[in-house]
């Protein structure tokens, strides 16, 4: 068949240029005049090959350039013939090599953050008569699991959370000696990172962390005022002011890692701007993501549609400072836009939403493995134990049910290369079904994703050379 | 690609995968292409050469094609220095002579560089 019609794709444009965000390839590519001028004479319906030609060169363009450009959107498939393309989903190869082991060294907690997952009301977690910290024989096993399931790859990373983790950090330590040997000895390099609240850090703690390069994320929701508004001590007392000079004191010796913050928008935290500028100016984060609290819609920190899209308009106005700085060539901090640029520049177009199941597991204190450190010590959720390794058919039962393929909703979404569903566990929450498609940030998704695009065309345009920072941090990483 | 252009990296794959799937065949001497490309030679890797196979007998005779063509495997199709004076810089006329191989093959000679 020689008719011609639209392929499947996001357009967008900036700094003057036209762009095509492929779907579900992941390819950006930018047009000119002529290819620009298919697209829209398509746009306005399908049409032949001979009319096609006839009609570009009565404006103006030439046969053989317009067959060539043809060509050039067909190969690209940014235009089909016929019943267009096959829509083949390639399946990750299984037993999928690890990358990541995230230890939940304890379930313990010394704060009461109102909307935490694993003790709010929205919790998945069942620790009632399991072990609350983590063993040194567990961590250990858990290494050497991460080791015997990690072929093929040089480098792993080892994360440790909580609960609180500094609440263990007798056993974080002796799990980093212990796993340096044991990666030396089996030729592979291993990371270390870990998230804590901040409210454990002392001097000999810091002095640690930043000898031994261990990356750290500070959870902490911003000026005292939001902070404290959620991140509370069990006696419902705030935790800022106990933090603060702690956060100030890692970040002035911590130097050998990047130290970025993480804080959990609510209903009553949702001015991004203000935090950002406390994390970064006033206290010295090198970088700060921000992610809408995980929960079911009725609780009274959830934040609803007109929250998000408040949201959305304080991400993209911080979106656009992140590419003022881009294009004078400097760092800017907001990390919500460098991940999301970070997937676009690589175009993944994913099978899955996230690791998790994959190359990512997470550990509990017991020793459980759980899909994510979100899964853990949900029996629900179990996918297997250290000491019998991962149940195959539990883990591939997750995993087809967290596939693109089986989320309709999603199928005719050109944001799924990079959402491919959103988080599990947020889907879970809400749905009830880690499978479950989390249709209720769809806008949210597509309008940060357009956001970037545009953010990543400008750039491309007016300062390609920032762009190949992203060439070398290679691997995306999971959070 | 020429009206459309490669942004990202995966674009870039896209573009490879094209120019290998549909540019396969390019000039040796044409210089280095703008980037790495599969590129497959003419001639003895691809052409039946009658000279180096032996028909169901073990003589040449039956061959379908006359054994003296594999002397222009080496000149028109595959320069190989080696075997025969070569037709692009050097001898563009060596076979002027030899309006058919089988009967003319004597009047291709030697060449003295």
């Amino acid at each position: 068949m020689n008719t011609y019609k639209l392929g499947e794709f996001h357009p967008f444009s900036g700094a003057g240029h036209e762009y095509l965000y492929l779907v579900p390839s992941g390819a950006i590519f930018a047009l000119d005049d002529l290819s620009s001028a298919i697209i829209n004479r398509l746009g306005e319906g399908e049409c032949g090959r001979e009319e096609l030609v006839s009609s570009l060169t009565a404006q103006g363009f030439t046969p053989a350039d317009v067959e060539e450009a043809i060509e050039e959107l067909y190969q690209s498939h940014a235009i089909a013939n016929g019943n267009g393309f096959p829509s083949e989903i390639q399946k990750p190869p299984m037993p999928f090599p690890l990358q990541t082991l995230v230890l939940n060294v304890t379930n313990q907690c010394n704060l009461s953050c109102k909307y935490c997952y694993e003790f709010g009301e929205d919790r998945v977690a069942t620790p009632e008569g399991k072990p609350k910290f983590m063993s040194d024989e567990t961590s250990r096993a858990a290494v050497d699991f991460l080791l015997a399931n990690s072929p093929g790859r040089r480098a792993v990373s080892l994360t440790f959370f909580g609960g609180e983790t500094l609440m263990n950090f007798k056993v974080v330590r002796s799990t980093i000696e212990y796993a340096r040997q044991q990666a030396h000895a089996a030729g592979k390099y291993i990371d270390f990172s870990l998230t804590t609240n901040a409210t454990l850090l002392t001097p000999p703690v810091i002095e640690y962390l930043a000898e031994n390069q261990v990356g750290v994320t500070i959870s902490i929701d911003g000026p005292k005022e939001m902070n404290d508004q959620l991140r509370v001590f069990s006696n419902g007392q705030g935790s800022y002011e106990i933090i603060a000079p702690k956060v100030k004191e890692l970040l002035a010796k911590h130097k050998s890692r990047p130290i970025g913050a993480r804080v959990t928008l609510t209903s009553q935290v949702v001015d991004v701007k203000g935090i950002f500028r406390h994390l970064t100016d006033e206290l010295g984060f090198y970088e700060v993501g921000f992610a809408p609290v995980t929960t079911s819609p009725m609780r009274l920190y959830a934040i609803g549609n007109d929250g998000l899209n408040n949201v959305l308009e304080q991400f993209t106005e911080l979106a656009y400072e992140y590419l003022e700085y881009a294009l004078r060539g400097e760092h800017h901090g907001f990390s919500n836009v460098n991940d999301t640029l970070q997937e676009l520049h690589a175009g993944v177009s994913k099978s899955h939403p996230c690791g998790a199941g994959l190359g990512l597991l997470g550990v509990a204190p017991s020793g459980d493995i759980a899909p994510c450190h979100r899964f853990v010590d949900s029996d629900t959720h179990k996918l297997g134990h250290l000491t019998t390794g991962v149940d195959r058919e539990v883990q591939a039962d997750f995993l087809e049910r967290g596939g693109i393929h089986r989320k309709p909703e999603c199928h005719t979404c050109w944001a799924r290369p990079v959402c491919s569903g959103g988080c599990y566990h947020e889907a879970y929450v809400r749905y009830g079904d880690t499978g479950h498609a989390n249709l209720h940030y769809c806008d949210w998704i597509r309008g940060w994703t357009h956001v970037c695009l545009q953010i990543y065309g400008e750039i491309a345009a007016r300062n390609p050379k920032f762009l190949e920072h992203f060439d070398e941090r290679s691997q995306y990483r999971e959070r | 690609m020429k009206h459309i252009k490669a942004i990202n990296r995966k674009a870039k794959r896209v573009e490879d995968y094209v120019a290998a799937e549909h540019g396969d065949v390019f000039a040796l001497q044409q210089g280095p292409p703008p980037q790495q490309r599969p590129h497959y030679p003419m001639g003895c890797s691809l052409v039946f050469s009658p000279g180096w196979e032996v028909d169901a007998t073990g003589g040449t005779a039956g061959l379908c094609q006359p054994v003296e063509r594999d002397l222009y495997d080496c000149y028109i199709s595959c320069f190989w220095p080696a075997q025969v004076p070569d037709h692009l810089n050097n001898y563009p006329d060596w076979t002027s002579k030899c309006a058919s191989a089988t009967k003319d093959w004597r009047k291709i000679d030697l060449v003295f560089p």
